[in-house]
């Protein structure tokens, strides 16, 4: 091919059509869905619901299209061509120099996942019909559905770090919403309050990482690109041009990935997930499959030129993304063992299979990584989807396996057949989805170095196998107990289960709670059928083990990593032309681009290798998912049918074990961690200081030095003496009340004590800037 | 330039005394006719630094119609209209201090940053068309921004004030 | 004229401002101080204004001059409602912030 001629040659144009050219509209649509919904919702015939489906039904009719235009496009460039995405941007805004975009960047990456979210929010709308039927806030709830939709679509499509902060947090907000659906339930509002302020957190991370990129990069993109250092393909160029600064870079990289810890559930941020399941079981599904969750790992694939260079990923070894991937995955999977809620178990195999992303993603597996966002979000859509049928049909809305499952197999078999679907794909077995896509991220993790975390993909893979088995033999196998069983101790039920769901109170569910299980409606079991469909397929479409041709993904997904000369006069996004430099083979392996900088061009992607498939490799992980189902499949006879009392009560009988059962059942101390260490040492000092303040500097100004020497030997008396020695053997609530005590006087309610306060710290801090500065 | 340095020096001189009354005075009325010494002659200093436009909204805005809710605001909450012993409260020892911090840390700050750097002798005044240039130009946002500031502060207002 | 001049001008006015802050009890006349503060923070932007050339300050100054209508409107209001629930506006009665 000539294109390695070394001569410069002017390519084709590359396939455009009105579904690429026009994506903009996907978020739209969900958009003014939404305001409708708002406005004449209540007035309609379905109240409002059809609006929300009809919208996510053009959305995913529309990002079809586009789907199929890019898959055209990418076949009308040659193997090596970088596939130019297609974008358009408008000025939004501009204050004070700073222009503001508002526009589309369609690639492979962006297309794959409008498709998805797309796709799961209209059967997760469709499902909701039934589901919600009857709930008091009908109406509000496809309005904060179809806007979340909305919100998630436009972030997939932003062209600039703006509009993807915007779609972010519009995702935020409605995930507060949803979450906190029925609000009546205390521990729904603070499941909702929990999330909102995790997230946020580490959406501090995301703002400061935009705003350093934007810094970093602008000079650059504007005089080589002609983009503001907001737009992601600016800030993509800029970070593989070897200019920017190592220590600029890899800052903006780690806080750009505090927020993705945040937003993806990742250690040690993953504790808002779990709770989040106080929200309705579509919700669930929907956010925890395939959009809010998969936001986080969404960014860090998206600018990924910025991690990949930031922190080294190509180095090998570790890096933050991998360690903390790895982290995840292993911690979480450990957690869903101890797990009696269903949903919960599924919460946390999403928190697991996120570090599953997150390491493939932090190991330079990039492909893998976001084809795992594909296929995650079939499978796990679906289970979600399955525990809600399996509470909304047959265990009186509970989602306690133990108490009010077992047995379901027979009078569920739509729900049980695809439920043992989406798990074989979980688990990775063969034929199924999730092999393979979670298979390439641990083969190509050990590919690339990070030898250590392969074996940690591999433990993971044993653990979810081992958990899943356990959780379907609650679920499906077994004596029916509880609620499946029929027993209508409704009221009890109520009083003994979580808060999740048991919305009976809120809509008119009554009647029906009193019937035996049954098989849900179609209205349910479609998208579960589907669904699980595609959970069994939708890994063929790249299925590395039958070779080079299988690799659809590979071929439309993956940017190119060429280096391309921009010719900015072009007519439009799609039109230009795109002349492809030659780039040295030999030099590939080691350098982002092909060459150590790109010489006479741009580079948008860099250039990952990818692991050769062997059979061998994938035996082994194989052995090890059918060990851990074999395994836990046998020991929940043991325990949970036969009651081996060899098995009953081991974790009260062996000290190691019940202590790491209590280690698990508390959720390693994590929220407590949060709860009372950090804010405490945050609160505390504070106080303390303003009442040491208080009592020495104020006061003693105009009290006598004598006073001031008792209360000084008085307070390392009671502080060191009594707190700190004795501090220690006391417990935790002496310490709160001391802090609350100790914190009073400074809290004296009055405003102008405050303002002095605040003004004399500022003229203090003032005056010692300026002594320190001139 | 010569006046221009007298007139900045007694308005100055001016406007610090009838702050300080501002601050001490023991009638509530008093001091925002002293206010609106102080608000006149910050008009006063504008001129000086070449801005008429903002000298003649600071007279609009300020003394005409901030003064008259302060007028307002003090009937309305039955303020005695001569002299009250008890205006001040128990920090007003600590203000003194924190005042004096404060100047001599922007004092220090200033002189050591300007010394005794000059204004451009040849000021044009910045006519009023530069300055709608400006705010419905690049500061069009904040301008948008402001608008919606006052939307809620006076439906705020109306609101906090009703009867009911 | 020098900068300096009218920078202490203004430094001078926010001090007898956060003064006037931190000492007054009542009400009314902490939001007059607090037009004190802002109307040197505007002889400051103007001041800078002049001396880069730049009309920028200008239009700060009056989008200040604006927000403060806008603080003193919602701050006598809030000082109505207060004085119509307590029966006074001395800031010293009021610690319902007490903690």
């Amino acid at each position: 091919m000539n294109i390695f001629s070394g001569e410069t040659e002017v390519l084709a144009p590359l396939a455009t059509g009105w579904f690429l050219e026009n994506a903009w509209l996907i978020p739209v649509i969900p958009a003014i869905a939404f305001a409708l919904i708002i406005l004449i919702g209540k007035r309609l015939p379905m109240k409002g619901s059809e609006l929300g489906v009809l919208s996510m039904f053009g959305s995913l009719v529309l990002s079809a299209g586009a789907g199929y235009q890019w898959i055209q496009r990418t076949n009308s460039a040659t193997e090596e061509q970088f596939v130019a995405p297609v974008i358009k941007s408008w000025n939004w805004w501009q204050s004070g120099g700073f222009e503001f975009g508002i526009g589309q960047h369609i690639d492979g990456l962006s297309v794959l996942v409008l498709f998805v979210v797309a796709f799961i929010s209209t059967l997760v709308q469709v499902y909701s019909l039934e589901y919600l039927r009857g709930d008091r806030r009908y109406t509000h709830f496809f309005a904060a559905l179809t806007l979340f939709s909305g919100g998630m679509l436009a972030m997939v499509l932003a062209d600039n770090t703006i509009l993807f902060l915007l779609g972010w947090e519009i995702m935020g907000l409605c995930s507060f919403m949803l979450i906190g659906h029925w609000w009546e339930e205390d521990a729904n509002s603070r499941a909702a309050l929990k999330a909102f302020f995790t997230v946020r957190t580490g959406d501090m991370g995301l703002l400061v990482g935009i705003s350093m990129l934007y810094f970093a990069a602008n000079d650059w993109t504007q005089e080589n690109l002609g983009l503001s250092g907001f737009s992601i393909r600016g800030i993509s160029a800029w970070a593989l041009s070897g200019e920017p600064n190592s220590t600029v870079i890899m800052i903006a990289a780690i806080a750009l990935f505090i927020a993705c810890i945040g937003k993806s559930g990742q250690f040690p941020l993953h504790t808002w997930l779990p709770d989040a399941m106080a929200g309705p079981t579509p919700v669930s599904s929907l956010l925890h499959s395939s959009t809010m969750v998969v936001a986080g790992v969404f960014l860090v694939a998206r600018l990924y030129p910025v991690f990949y260079v930031g922190l080294d990923i190509p180095g090998g070894g570790g890096n933050l993304i991998v360690i903390i991937g790895g982290i995840t995955i292993v911690i979480s999977a450990a957690l869903a063992f101890v797990q009696n809620d269903i949903k919960r178990v599924l919460a946390y195999s999403t928190v697991s299979q996120l570090g599953y992303m997150m390491l493939g993603l932090g190991a330079g597996a990039w492909l893998p990584a976001v084809f795992h966002i594909f296929t995650h979000a079939f499978f796990k859509a679906c289970l979600f989807l399955g525990a809600g049928s399996i509470s909304h049909s047959a265990s009186h809305h509970s989602f306690d396996m133990k108490k009010d499952m077992g047995g379901l197999r027979k009078v569920m078999p739509i729900t049980f057949v695809t439920w043992i679907v989406s798990t074989l794909a979980l688990c990775g077995v063969f034929p199924f989805s999730g092999f393979f896509s979670k298979d390439e991220i641990i083969d190509n993790v050990g590919y690339n170095g990070y030898n250590t975390f392969m074996i940690i993909g591999l433990v993971g893979a044993f653990m979810t196998a081992a958990y899943m088995t356990r959780a379907t033999y609650l679920t499906f196998f077994g004596e029916p107990r509880g609620a499946s069983a029929g027993h209508a101790d409704h009221g009890d039920a109520h009083a003994s289960h979580d808060a999740h769901d048991n919305h009976d109170s809120h809509d008119n569910h009554d009647a029906h709670s009193a019937s035996t299980p049954h098989e849900s409606g179609l209205l349910i079991t479609v998208p579960l059928m589907i669904l699980a469909v595609l959970a069994m397929s939708s890994g063929f479409l790249n299925a590395t083990p039958f070779g080079e041709s299988w690799e659809r993904m590979k071929l439309w997904v993956e940017p190119r990593p060429a280096e391309v000369i921009e010719e900015t006069h072009s007519g439009g996004p799609g039109e230009s032309l795109i002349i492809n430099l030659p780039s040295s083979e030999e030099g590939a392996a080691k350098t982002v681009c092909g060459s150590a900088q790109p010489e006479s061009g741009v580079c948008y992607a860099p250039k990952l290798k990818h692991a050769p498939f062997k059979w061998s490799k994938a035996m082994i992980s194989m052995v090890i998912v059918f060990l851990g189902i074999a395994i836990s499949w046998i020991l929940s006879m043991l325990l949970f049918t036969k009651r081996d009392p060899r098995l009953v009560g081991l974790t009260q009988r062996v000290k190691v074990l019940g202590f790491g059962h209590k280690l698990l059942v508390n959720k390693y101390y994590l929220d407590d961690f949060y709860e009372k260490v950090i804010v405490r040492t945050v609160a505390y000092p504070i106080s303390r200081a303003a009442y040491w303040f208080n009592q020495n500097i104020l006061d003693g100004i105009l009290h006598s030095f004598a006073n001031n020497t008792r209360k000084i030997s008085e307070w390392v008396y009671k502080n060191v003496d009594q707190r700190v020695v004795d501090g220690t053997v006391n417990n935790s609530a002496t310490f709160t009340k001391s802090v609350g005590t100790a914190a009073q006087p400074s809290q004296s309610g009055k405003v102008s004590q405050y303002g002095a306060l605040l003004f004399s710290a500022a003229a203090v801090a003032a005056l010692v800037l300026v002594i320190i500065n001139t | 330039m010569i006046a221009q340095n007298i007139g900045f020096w007694i308005i100055a001189l001016m406007m610090i005394g009838a702050a300080l009354r501002v601050v001490t005075t023991n009638n509530v009325v008093h001091a925002a006719l002293w206010l609106v010494v102080v608000l006149s002659g910050a008009a006063g200093q504008y001129i000086l630094l070449a801005a008429e436009f903002v000298a003649i909204t600071q007279v609009l805005v300020y003394i005409g119609a901030v003064m008259v809710l302060f007028l307002f605001g003090t009937m309305l909450t039955r303020a005695r209209i001569g002299a009250e012993s008890d205006l001040n409260n128990s920090y007003k020892k600590l203000g003194i201090p924190v005042g004096l911090i404060m100047l001599v840390a922007m004092g220090l700050a200033l002189t050591d940053s300007f010394g005794d750097e000059r204004l451009p002798e040849s000021a044009t005044v910045v006519s009023t068309q530069e300055i709608s240039d400006q705010i419905f130009g690049p500061y069009l946002l904040p301008f948008w921004a402001l608008s919606f500031v006052l939307l809620a502060a006076v439906v705020g207002a109306i609101v906090l004030a009703r009867k009911d | 004229m020098f900068v300096n001049q009218f920078l202490f001008l203004a430094a001078v006015l926010f001090c007898i401002g956060v003064y006037g802050v931190v000492a007054r009890k009542n009400a009314v006349l902490m939001l007059m101080s607090i037009e004190l503060i802002l109307n040197s923070v505007n002889i400051n932007l103007l001041t800078f204004a002049l001396r880069n050339g730049s009309p920028d300050g200008h239009t700060f100054a009056l989008y200040i001059i604006a927000v403060a209508a806008a603080e003193v409107g919602v701050g006598l209001g809030l000082v109505l409602l207060v004085y119509r629930n307590k029966k006074t506006i001395s800031l010293d009665d009021l610690s319902e912030m007490r903690g």
